[in-house]
């Protein structure tokens, strides 16, 4: 079922003098990192679905300049920052939503300081709320008791404090959601924070995305489930090095979502 | 003559209260070495934490097996200290157990002290064990060499004997009372000390009386002594654990600071009516430098954070880098920062309070880039800190100064840094293709 996907932007629903319920910020890694445009077409794919009345900004967006704070360039940070915090005011922005826990923490938490003040939401909180509203509804399906295991994003998680959207959201697939050793206020950073995945390792024994994957491996899940495009690539990577590809998943909660709808 | 006891007591207690107050003197000089923060917002919350986290110990028992052993030690230290208060108007006005007049009060309160007491040896015993018999992991790491380690034990043989102290002189005093021997008021209940004194049955009463006045005198000498030990030892968090929950960070913990000393400059970057060429104001303050590469660098906050760290190395055990064997080690940041504060601090106590330059810095001298680097600002340190100490915040700000004043980025971080500012995304793609996903199938 290869459906068009419908990606309206700011300009053209600005032109026809319309506001989005939503701005769904897509985030580099969701534009250009090749298995995070999956992530970003799942998640359209659903809003489509429900009908939800949204825009991207496409070529107006920019970096949300969190890898540059997070190395330490503050002043590539803020200039990031003020110019789309400009753009997101001149639309008169009032909610937005990412698949990406980075950008999500930078714009809610450290975009306000510099005048763009937004509601912010992670995919995973607004594709619950749009359960809970009643605009979408899922048989289980095919990962009808199907072992899935969560690796919680820090930036959503620690940072953030949301663990239990995601969790629902496995649940709502009749999944039986198992928990890693390390989890929630306590999970293991996937090893991509903090500019680290633009980056080589420093020196140690092993690399970080070994070891949470081993950990997520601990739980003998079918598919690991992420929130975070980075996670994803991170995890991913893992379960190769692991030569586990065949048998384990690693894959964004929008694309079980997506993919339990047959979108 | 007979006033001499209580004169040496006075004494003894002058001097050691004396003492402490002027370590607490040069604790605050040093802290407030560091810049000023705004901490006046979220009261209720600021208050909710330090009652939760550090009165409550909530962050303890993540860890249930140290977390209740170590609220026996802090009930044992709270409690017990209630007897302080009447070994010093004993000892000032030479009266015996002055709370006697309680009487079943005072029974429940010297059992339960003595009850507190045997669990304390119980807890301290089990710490020394798992320290230097099981050697758990996080007591291992490099940073854990020398000092700190002979450090945590003293603190544990201090503990230890104090406690023995406190029984053996309650049970000497338990049986001198059963002797009818004058000055001992029969009062107070000894479930733990009963089982002591028929040590004393067939001691001459003078004996047992020495017995008892030595162990009160140790007893009380070493409080004192252990009051002026905390300074120069990670035993401070016993006072330091509140006002730095209090003070610790309210934010949601991915919220980094925007510093404010780059937002003025973007400001006047994008101020299309500034003059890129005008001469700088006279009177204009000489522009702050960006990020911390010392500890005058780095907020009150953050070296309060330092003097609090009681080195339990939680954070460096939930620590992804480190856990992966790389040198970082969230632990490490908080005593190099406190050492170097001391030696800023000494610095300035042999130059007539002003700091001379020693040549030396935070950066470099005890951190280095490369634990800097390792750090993937996961928080789970932050996170781990059973009192709110945030040591991201230190590696963040040495790197701000590493890349803003230094130039000093790895190579990767620069390229990705260019790719942002030239094409607004951290790899080198056309801003104008952000939107091909919709068309690719």
């Amino acid at each position: 079922m290869e459906n068009e996907l419908k990606v309206p932007t700011m300009a053209e629903l600005f032109a026809a003098g319309e506001q989005p319920e939503v701005l769904f910020w897509v985030g580099c890694a969701g534009s250009f990192d090749d298995r995070a445009k999956k992530i970003t077409k799942a998640f359209v794919k659903i809003l489509n679905k429900a009908a939800v009345k949204f825009a991207v900004l496409g070529t107006e967006e920019s970096c949300t300049g969190d890898p540059a704070k997070r190395a330490g360039n503050e002043f590539l940070f803020q200039m990031q920052a003020v110019t789309n915090i400009e753009v997101l005011n001149g639309y008169g922005i009032k909610k937005v939503v990412t698949a990406c826990p980075h950008c999500f923490n930078t714009i809610k938490n450290e975009y306000p300081g510099l005048g763009g003040d937004y509601e912010v939401v992670h995919h995973t909180q607004f594709l619950k709320q749009l359960f809970t509203e009643g605009r979408i509804s899922m048989e289980g399906g095919q990962f009808k008791g199907k072992r899935i295991t969560f690796h919680d994003p820090c930036y959503l998680g620690r940072a953030n404090n949301v663990y239990e959207a995601p969790r629902d959201l496995i649940r709502k697939l009749d999944a039986e959601l198992v928990e890693m050793k390390s989890c929630k206020s306590r999970g293991l950073c996937c090893g991509a924070g903090g500019a680290q995945m633009f980056k080589e390792p420093e020196k140690g024994s092993k690399d970080i995305n070994i070891e949470r994957t081993e950990q997520a491996l601990e739980t003998q899940p079918e598919i690991i489930a992420a929130g975070c495009p980075f996670c994803n690539t991170m995890m991913t990577d893992g379960v190769k090095n692991k030569e586990k590809e065949s048998s384990v998943a690693v894959m964004d909660i929008a694309e079980l979502i997506a993919t339990a709808e047959d979108l | 003559m007979g006033y001499l006891p209580n004169i040496v007591f006075a004494i003894i207690l002058i001097t050691g209260i004396g003492y402490f107050t002027r370590n607490i003197q040069k604790l605050s000089r040093n802290i407030k070495l560091g810049k000023d923060v705004d901490t006046s917002d979220a009261k209720a919350q600021r208050w909710s934490n330090m009652l939760r986290i550090a009165f409550g110990q909530s962050k303890m028992v993540v860890r249930p097996i140290p977390g209740i052993l170590h609220i026996i030690v802090y009930l044992g230290f709270v409690i017990i200290n209630l007897e302080v208060l009447e070994i010093i108007i004993d000892g000032l006005f030479g009266t015996h157990r002055i709370f006697a007049f309680l009487g079943s009060g005072y029974d429940v309160l010297i059992a339960s002290f003595e009850v507190l007491a045997a669990l304390v040896i119980v807890a301290v015993v089990v710490f020394w064990i798992r320290r230097n018999i099981v050697r758990l992991k996080r007591f291992l790491n490099p940073e854990m060499k020398g000092w700190p380690k002979t450090d945590a034990n003293w603190i544990l043989y201090i503990e230890f004997v104090l406690m023995l102290l406190f029984l053996t002189m309650n049970a000497a005093d338990l049986q001198l009372q059963q002797m009818d021997v004058a000055h001992y008021t029969k009062a107070g209940a000894f479930p733990i000390s009963q089982f002591i004194a028929p040590l004393f049955q067939d001691m001459s009463i003078s004996s047992i009386i020495i017995v008892e006045r030595v162990a009160w005198w140790l007893h009380i000498s070493g409080i004192l002594l252990f009051l002026n030990y905390l300074y120069y030892s990670k035993h401070l968090h016993i006072l330091l654990a509140f006002p730095n929950t209090y003070y610790g960070k309210v934010k949601p913990k991915g919220q980094f600071e925007n510093l404010e000393a780059v937002t003025n400059e973007v400001k006047l970057m994008m101020d299309p009516s500034a003059d890129p060429f005008a001469a700088p104001d006279e009177n204009a303050p000489v522009p702050e430098k960006f990020g911390a590469s010392d500890v005058q660098d780095l907020n009150w906050v953050q070296l309060l954070n330092a003097y609090t760290c009681t080195e339990c190395g939680r954070c460096t055990s939930e620590c992804p880098a480190n856990q992966t064997g790389k040198k970082l080690s969230p632990r490490k940041i908080m005593m190099d920062t406190r050492d170097r504060l001391e030696e800023v601090g000494k610095n300035m106590d042999v130059n007539k309070g002003q700091f001379v330059p020693d040549g030396k810095q935070l950066l470099g001298d005890y951190i280095s880039q490369e634990e800097l680097w390792a750090c993937t600002t996961c928080n789970a340190c932050v996170e781990a800190c059973p009192v709110s100490i945030d040591p991201l915040s230190i590696i963040m700000d040495m790197r701000q100064y590493l890349v803003m004043e230094q130039s000093a980025a790895p190579s990767d971080l620069n390229n990705m840094m260019g790719n942002i500012e030239n094409n607004g995304a951290p790899w080198p793609f056309n801003q104008m293709d952000r939107l091909n996903w919709a068309k690719e199938s």
